[in-house]
């Protein structure tokens, strides 16, 4: 069991000051007006600047384990999570082998509790090997030990109307979602950045807007006739926003998520074919950016999903053409939010709390432990930012086994600097390491 | 100069100085040694993922009749069969020694990701890089141009002429890299191709005028110029990639024959990077006719890539 | 001594005496071709020509004088930066089995005048190659001697020997100038 914790002048989701006690792995107590009752044998932290979150959730990662473990496992994914301020990661089913059976994700699940960093919550392939023509087992998933809430076939589309009907009227037998990478494949056929004035310029294949918007539009159709709930991953263009936007007003249950890299960077990063700028969906314009800001301020965007992908270094350092698709982002996740949202204006912390702890828990159906309110009684999962602490990006100083990320170099306003899993440390900044020893 | 990328960044001085230099070289091949002993001592490797006898061929002879040492590098594999990394093979090469290195690849951005990624030191000279440039080959074709069409091409541009460039731009490195190179050395160029050939983003280049098809191009303009560029069958089949509904469509619709070359004035010139398809976008006819200049392209080709190793080898900036 | 070292009148009266020289070594001018060294050899060559012809008329300027660009041959193109190739034009009957006679403005190290025999030895094969200089200016680094010398000028390494003609300075002087580092 591990000690109880004072958090002294911390401030609660950014709004007020306030003393937080945590002991056996709850919250004890919040104290407002000064006087705290310490608990026998507590460590006590000096929290003032600092911001106290709910643990953050990521609704998207790809943990690589099992089949691609020279790339990231479960560990060192769960310590680059901690690390970033989560305390669940939802791991995407397109491993090695897939996760569509029982089998797999009960793998997964149980290896996550076993390292013991952040709660691993396995997704479920929405068809068998991803090949998107039979649907899996999403019965035997979701009644397995992983309690599966989630299917998506991430990395692929569920292209055929027919399969991602069923798929969506199926899941409503375990209260699931059907999350659905969208990106009709062919359309996209060899495609390698957005399609557009750039890709134009650099004679690489062009991935168009439309082939994100043309699925969206059909599945929001389809899950308001079935009456399903409806999750978007990676939003990145700004006609994806609009009709989501519309989806929702007519009362459909869509959620919408949008990665960190598409809230900073536009398709102009591809010149110079820098592959650690390859992903998918692909960087778009800055009207995109634009619009999924707006979007994820104005909560036609519910989440921020960080879909981190981790590559090994030679399949980044080539030729864009041989290059694989995907950023890591786990640890930068938090401090791109502040800098493109907070730091302007957009969103506050509360809202940050929302986007990235509290929502993306309730969509994936594990809003009983994660994501909840800072308030006596509930677990501690906790996260303390420290919005003033600078620093610079460096690829390789991660917990990540792979390097690739975009933002070498990048200056961010602030991160997590202490992520507490039911009470227990995770991640520690150097400065509480001694209080902890 | 220490690569040669792209036409994009060449400017208008630069490109000049090339052709130029295309033309000092092109007299010594007039002579009956033709061989200089310029850049003896240097070694130039020719590294080709993508088979192409004819441009090979022509670095080679370029870099011979310079007294460089050539070694010819056909690396394995493509974007299905993975052979040995692009990284591993330029390391080899920086340890053979490579003072240049011509590459061709079946990826854009190849050739800048070689020179840029600190794998070697010598000098880049893109020799077609996926669907984006082949920079030399616009440069044949602009000194190709020159020749025929400019009263005095020394130190001259291709101010005022004409241009017409047909075919499928959208994969075409060589229509990439004419386009710029054409509209530095003040040339106005009309685009003409399907829609379903042209990339999205041309409409942000207002300097290329835009045909759908190629009679629309021949009534608006009276035209220096016209350049047909090769169409790849398997891109035309409906089904599949479905760019183009058949070859004889596309031959009705875009092809160069005699007729369409009777309406171009007396002095124009009938170009083509080849290989030519002879009867699909170019008619027997119009290759063969005195009007033609397909084949000194290809002897330009030497002089100018002669040019390009000169400048990017002899100077003091190799050196370092 | 520093400061113009010829004038116009001596440069002129120097390449009428070279003239008579070539005429007198060659016994006439019927066998020699004058090729000019860019960039100051060549209004000398040409000048050099119609002081021949004064001396024979049957010397035709037009068809026995050319250029010889030497920028291909040279053996320290690495520590420059890159150099623009020059033209080479030569006599219309070639240089075959006659008496190439190279005209240049300073002779120095000997260098130019190497790079310019391996030029003229790939365009053909005269029967002899001579060479005529306007100055001299000595510290040879190659076994080259000049044939014909309009002035010897004794200089150390640290001057500078510039030729002005006027068909491109405006002017016709020959001036030698204290070096940077002297």
């Amino acid at each position: 069991m591990s000690r109880p914790i004072v958090f002294e002048n911390v401030s609660i989701l950014g709004e007020q000051q306030a003393h937080l006690v945590v002991d056996g792995g709850e919250i004890d107590e919040i104290v407002t007006d000064g006087h705290v009752n310490t608990p026998a044998g507590a460590i006590v932290i000096n929290a003032e600047g600092l911001i106290a979150l709910p643990g953050l959730v990521d609704l998207h990662t790809h943990l690589r384990e099992p089949g691609r473990e020279d790339a990231e496992t479960i560990e060192s994914g769960s310590r680059s999570a901690a690390r970033g301020g989560f305390t669940a990661v939802h791991a995407m089913a397109n491993t090695t082998p897939v996760a569509d059976t029982a089998g797999v994700v009960e793998q997964v699940w149980s290896r996550g509790r076993e390292v013991g960093l952040v709660d691993v919550f396995p997704v479920g392939a929405v068809t068998v090997g991803l090949g998107g023509t039979q649907l899996s087992e999403m019965g035997a998933m979701a009644n397995s030990r992983a309690r599966v809430r989630v299917f998506s076939d991430d990395g692929k589309c569920v292209h055929d109307p027919v399969i991602m009907r069923r798929a969506l009227e199926y899941a409503k037998t375990f209260d699931a979602v059907i999350a659905q990478h969208a990106q009709d494949p062919r359309l996209t056929e060899g495609a390698q950045m957005h399609e557009g004035i750039v890709s134009a310029e650099l004679g690489l294949a062009g991935w168009p807007a439309v082939a994100e918007e043309s699925i969206i539009a059909r599945d929001v159709l389809l899950a308001g006739h079935v009456g399903s709930r409806l999750h978007v991953c990676h939003v990145s263009t700004a006609g994806s926003v609009e009709i989501i936007r519309w989806a929702k007003s007519r009362g459909i249950k869509v959620t919408a998520e949008v990665m960190p890299h598409h809230l900073l960077l536009t398709d102009e990063s591809v010149r110079g074919y820098d592959p650690r700028f390859k992903v998918n969906p692909p960087l778009r314009t800055q009207e995109d950016v634009d619009a999924v800001r707006a979007g994820l301020a104005d909560g036609t965007i519910d989440i921020v999903a960080t879909d981190h992908a981790p590559h090994p270094d030679e399949d980044k350092d080539c030729e864009w053409g041989a290059a694989a698709m995907g950023m890591i982002g786990l640890e930068t996740a938090l401090g791109i939010v502040q800098k493109t949202m907070v730091d302007s204006g957009l969103l506050t912390w509360a809202q940050v709390a929302q986007a990235l702890s509290t929502v993306p828990a309730q969509i994936g159906r594990v809003d009983d432990v994660h994501g909840r309110p800072l308030a006596k009684g509930e677990p501690a999962n906790i996260v303390l930012v420290d919005p003033q602490d600078n620093w610079t990006v460096d690829p390789s100083a991660t917990a990540s086994r792979s390097n690739n990320s975009p933002f070498g170099g990048v200056e961010l306003p602030g991160r997590a600097v202490a992520t507490f899993l039911r009470g227990v440390p995770t991640h520690l900044a150097a400065r509480f390491e001694g209080a902890f020893a | 100069m220490k690569h040669l990328l792209t036409t994009k960044d060449l400017s208008r001085e630069d490109a000049i100085r090339i052709l130029d230099t295309a033309g000092q070289m092109a007299a010594t091949q007039e002579r009956e040694i033709r061989k200089l002993p310029t850049l003896r001592g240097k070694t130039v490797v020719n590294l080709f993922f993508e088979d192409s006898t004819r441009t090979r061929i022509s670095f080679e002879a370029a870099a011979k009749r310079l007294s460089a040492d050539v070694i010819n590098f056909s690396a394995k594999g493509s974007s299905v069969s993975k052979g040995e990394s692009l990284k591993d093979t330029a390391l080899t090469l920086q340890a053979m020694g490579a003072d240049a290195v011509v590459v061709r690849h079946w990826a854009s951005g190849a050739a800048e990701r070689l020179a840029t990624s600190g794998w070697i030191h010598g000098s880049v000279l893109n020799a077609g890089d996926g669907t984006h440039q082949h920079p030399t080959q616009a440069l044949l074709d602009a000194y190709t141009m020159r020749r025929h069409l400019v009263e005095s091409p020394g130190a001259a541009g291709l101010d005022g002429l004409r241009v017409a460039i047909v075919g499928d731009i959208l994969h075409s490195r060589v229509a990439g890299s004419n386009g710029y190179l054409l509209n530095t050395l003040g040339a106005h160029v009309s685009i003409v191709a399907p829609p379903t050939l042209l990339p999205v983003g041309i409409t942000a280049r207002p300097e290329l005028e835009v045909f759908y098809t190629l009679d629309d191009a021949l009534d608006a303009h009276e035209y220096d110029a016209i350049m047909m560029l090769r169409v790849q069958r398997e891109r035309m089949t409906g089904g599949g990639a479905a760019f183009f509904p058949s070859p004889e469509e596309y031959s009705r619709m875009y092809g160069l024959d005699a007729a369409r070359m009777a309406r171009l004035p007396q002095h124009a010139i009938v170009m083509h990077p080849g290989p030519m398809n002879r009867g699909l976008e170019i008619s027997a006819e119009a290759a063969d006719s005195p009007r033609s200049v397909i084949v000194e392209q290809v002897s330009n080709g030497v002089a100018v890539r002669m040019a390009a190793l000169y400048l990017l080898l002899a100077g003091e900036e190799a050196a370092a | 001594m520093t400061g113009t070292i010829l004038g116009a009148p001596d440069i002129s009266r120097a390449l009428k005496r070279i003239a008579h020289e070539i005429v007198e070594r060659n016994d006439g001018a019927a066998s020699v071709m004058l090729l000019g060294i860019p960039t100051r050899g060549l209004p000398l060559a040409h000048r050099l020509a119609d002081a021949l012809a004064a001396i024979e008329p049957a010397f035709s300027p037009a068809e026995r004088t050319g250029a010889l660009d030497i920028t291909m041959y040279r053996d320290d193109l690495h520590k420059q930066p890159t150099r623009s190739i020059g033209t080479t034009t030569l006599p219309a009957e070639g240089i075959d089995d006659s008496v190439v006679v190279l005209v240049d403005d300073v002779f120095h190290t000997g260098r130019t005048i190497r790079a310019a025999l391996d030029a003229i030895s790939d365009l053909g094969r005269p029967s002899a190659v001579q060479l005529a200089v306007l100055v001299d200016r000595g510290h040879r680094e190659l076994p080259i001697r000049a044939d014909f010398v309009g002035k010897n000028i004794p200089t150390s390494r640290s001057e500078r020997v510039d030729v002005h003609l006027a068909e491109i300075d405006g002017e016709d002087a020959v001036i030698l100038r204290r070096g940077e580092d002297a």
